[in-house]
């Protein structure tokens, strides 16, 4: 098993995101983080889905994909050729005993608290899926009362853009 | 981006960004512009600019304008304000059935025999779920068709309202596409989508679920439509590289199969590859799907691969050096086990969709192109090869597949009960009726030894479920080609099993005067089943009995069946009276014919490869197979 990382440009319309995901579940793929959002052309949302599977049948739900008729580009993105951030919201257990040694881990992960109240505090932190289990492990000891994370989004490095060309589609037939 | 049958929704992710709905498209958005480049679909008659009308009559006017011309279909609640301008329209002829699948399968049928758009039409809840057996199986075996279901109002879908099902949800799987429609301006659209959907690049399915509120709303129709697809690019034209590369590998292999599937006889394909299998001089597989891709009396043709193919068929896929597979899959049932099908062979894999090549075997040479030009480029390219260097030489490969030949051909045993023996039956069909004649069969025993045992010369004269293997298949899916194909003869070839489930469609075609002939292949049993009980259930029959043939109490009497229905209705029951009842159905073309042929219950369909086993280990006939390692 390996981790991929796929951006998947579709049309924004009711269901895409069933059918996607549909086919991940057809073949009992476990997907990892699923981020959904919008980009710069109002028809176009941008998956990024990243999943844990070998090559071949990876290549193999790629072309499922791509015959889905709202799918309009798949982009694989390597880790070293892309940015992955995530977000992660946490609420740590803090009170007025083991607040300074919260603080100094978030000051340590360039985190930010983003709420605080007698005994918690919210952290607001992003970073690669590594860098978020080491603030969440360094945080466990202090109790960790609640996480939400956004799933990861990427983008490839560099001044190419995926969505050029599918935006050129969709202008070409809107 | 949420799930299916919410009118209007969200985004949910963009709810910030996005203050304004999308307007909805006016007529003005949707029409033509000069772009070369983009699709539209046919107009067949001069353009209609923007016409006040209802959604309903919209639909009606946009099916006649994508040119269909029959719709199989049954109304109900939500459906209803179609059916009402549907009743004017001259163009259209709608085919009432008596159950909904029987509408689906005869679109099926109609598309298969005519290589058309086949239409078929339900209400909302059952009468759309009712489909989902024909959708699955046109998706199976890539059918174009398009399938137009009411829908609740808009504004009481999501509510469990009276006949609502999330039938977009349902068929999401089985459809090439489908498409929830509430506005009505969309409608012309939508539809022009659909057809052009089902029927370019690997055809299949299209869903088209309309509100019932979009139906009887105004709306202004106009023709041609210009299509919105922009993730819908199928590759048709293949690479001029891969054809080079195929060609230099099928001038140069001892041993190779042209491994020919149903996508040929979709793409029709099937006059380029015959000059293809000339030139090349390789011995050709039709598989199941294939079956009069190219004639039965070509002297290369080896005849069907697979579970219960030919011996010298399964045999060559083998020990082939190179299978050139064109509009095949590699489907379970023609590799049994995958690890030890054709281990020594290189693979040519040509087909309109990529997701097929290299899904159950690694390829060699991937080809992605429609087959009619992919063929078309490889026949040029093979003979500028042979120019260069020659004919390979493949005479020792004959010799060995002659030898196949002689030892293992088709055959079968008179059964020892004193009764009919069912091959018997279809090979006298296959003679009496012969090649110009459609057969279309149900699935079981009987669709075997109608593959095997009838003698295919033309595409679509052979129709059958391949893939999905849904019994009830033959009746509609006949009635739908008799249409199609009126001056046909059309036969259906049907088990008891399979006619007892769709059978009711007699009444459409007796009704509406499609006379088609069934050739009942009554072995008073779930064949198949029974087969597989006899060989790995220890003889234990259990639930396979069906009490119709001989010898039983006859529930229910298929020639009283028969007259009910207003058919004429024979019985058969001994080789002697067999052709005089063919002939005699052949006479009658006023009304449709039953004849219940009564077979044994025990014969077999043989070859086999038993699932999940090599197809080394084929049996010719019980406990019978092959010795490789002499001809080798």
């Amino acid at each position: 098993m390996s981790r991929h990382t796929l951006s998947v440009l579709v049309e924004n319309k009711p269901g895409v995101l069933t059918r996607v995901a549909g086919l991940f579940a057809r073949r009992a793929f476990n997907i990892h983080s699923l981020a959904v959002g919008p980009t710069e052309h109002d028809d176009i949302s941008r998956i990024t889905v990243v999943v844990d599977v070998e090559d071949r049948p990876l290549e193999h739900v790629t072309k499922q994909l791509n015959k889905l008729v709202n799918v309009i580009k798949i982009v694989e993105l390597d880790q070293s050729a892309s940015v992955q951030r995530e977000l992660l919201l946490v609420k740590v257990r803090a009170d007025g005993a083991t607040r300074t040694g919260v603080l100094e881990v978030v000051n340590l992960f360039r985190a930010k608290v983003v709420d605080v109240v007698p005994d918690a505090v919210t952290i607001e932190a992003t970073g690669t899926d590594e860098k978020l289990d080491a603030l969440l492990g360094a945080l466990e000891p202090y109790g960790v009362r609640e996480i939400v994370k956004s799933g990861t989004v990427a983008v490839g490095r560099g001044s190419r853009s995926i969505t050029d060309r599918a935006l050129e589609r969709v202008v070409r037939s809107a | 981006m949420a799930q299916g049958p919410t009118p209007a929704p969200p985004r949910p992710a963009a709810q910030a960004a996005v203050a304004a709905p999308k307007p909805a498209p006016t007529p003005a958005s949707v029409a033509p512009r000069p772009d070369a480049r983009r699709a539209q679909v046919r107009p067949t008659t001069a353009a209609t600019p923007g016409e006040e009308m209802t959604g309903a009559q919209s639909i009606v006017r946009s099916l006649e304008e994508a040119g269909a011309e029959v719709v199989f279909g049954i109304p109900g609640g939500a459906i209803l304000p179609t059916y009402d301008p549907l009743m004017d329209s001259t163009r259209l002829r709608h085919i009432l059935v008596r159950h909904e699948q029987g509408g689906g399968h005869a679109a099926q049928g109609y598309a298969h025999a005519t290589g058309k758009v086949g239409v078929t039409m339900a209400t909302s809840g059952p009468g759309a779920t009712n489909l989902v057996t024909p959708i699955a199986d046109a998706n199976m075996d890539s059918i174009p068709m398009v399938a137009i279901t009411g829908q609740v109002a808009a504004g009481a879908i999501g509510t469990d309202a009276f006949q609502e099902a999330d039938i977009v949800g349902i068929t999401l799987p089985i459809t090439k596409h489908n498409f929830l429609v509430t506005d009505p301006d969309e409608i012309p659209r939508t539809i022009a989508e659909a057809f052009h959907i089902a029927s370019t690049g690997r055809p299949g399915p299209v869903l088209v679920d309309i509100a019932k509120s979009a139906m009887q709303s105004p709306t202004t129709f106009s023709w041609p439509q210009e299509l919105h697809l922009p993730g819908y690019h199928p590759v048709t034209k293949p690479h001029s590289k891969q054809i080079k590369e195929a060609a230099r590998l099928l001038a140069s292999a001892r041993r190779p199969v042209l491994y020919v599937g149903g996508g040929v006889v979709r793409a029709n394909a099937s006059d380029a590859l015959r000059r293809l299998v000339d030139l090349s001089g390789a011995p050709v597989v039709t598989t199941l799907m294939a079956r009069g891709a190219v004639p039965d009396t070509h002297p290369q043709n080896l005849g069907m691969p697979g579970m219960h193919g030919t011996v010298p068929a399964v045999a060559a896929l083998q020990k082939a050096d190179l299978i050139v597979a064109l509009g095949a899959r590699f489907d379970d049932r023609v590799t049994g086990k995958l690890s030890s099908f054709a281990p020594h062979a290189a693979i040519v894999h040509a087909d309109i969709d990529p997701a097929e090549i290299g899904k159950n075997r690694d390829v060699d040479v991937p080809i992605v192109g429609d087959l009619h030009e992919v063929i078309t480029d490889l026949v040029p390219e093979l003979e500028r090869v042979h120019a260069a260097k020659g004919k390979p030489d493949v005479a020792a490969w004959w010799h060995q597949i002659d030898d196949w030949r002689e030892t293992y051909p088709l055959g079968y045993t008179e059964p020892d009960d004193g009764h009919l023996a069912p091959q018997h039956v279809i090979s006298r069909l296959g003679e009496l009726a012969g090649p110009e004649a459609l057969y279309v069969a149900g699935v079981g025993q009987h669709q075997m030894w109608a593959a095997q045992f009838i003698r295919y010369e033309h595409p679509r004269t052979w129709l059958n479920s391949g893939g999905l293997g849904t019994m009830g298949f033959s009746i509609p899916a006949a009635m739908g080609a008799k249409v199609g194909r009126p001056d046909a003869t059309v036969w259906a070839i049907d088990g008891d099993g399979c006619f007892q489930m769709t059978n009711q469609e007699l009444a459409t075609c007796t009704i509406n005067e499609i006379p088609i002939k069934v050739a009942l292949i009554n072995n008073s049993s779930l064949g198949m089943v029974r087969q597989w009980q006899t060989l790995f259930y220890d003889k234990r029959y259990s639930n396979t009995d069906l009490h119709t043939g001989h010898g039983t109490a006859r529930v229910p009497d298929f020639v009283k069946l028969a007259d009910a229905y207003g058919c004429a209705g024979i019985r058969v029951e001994s080789a002697s009276e067999v052709d005089a009842a063919i002939k005699r159905a052949m006479e009658i073309d006023d009304r449709p014919v039953v004849v219940d042929f009564n077979v044994s219950r025990d014969a077999m369909v043989w070859p086999m490869v038993a699932a999940g086993v090599s197809n080394d280990d084929i049996q010719y006939a019980r406990g019978i197979s092959p010795a490789w390692d002499r001809e080798d």
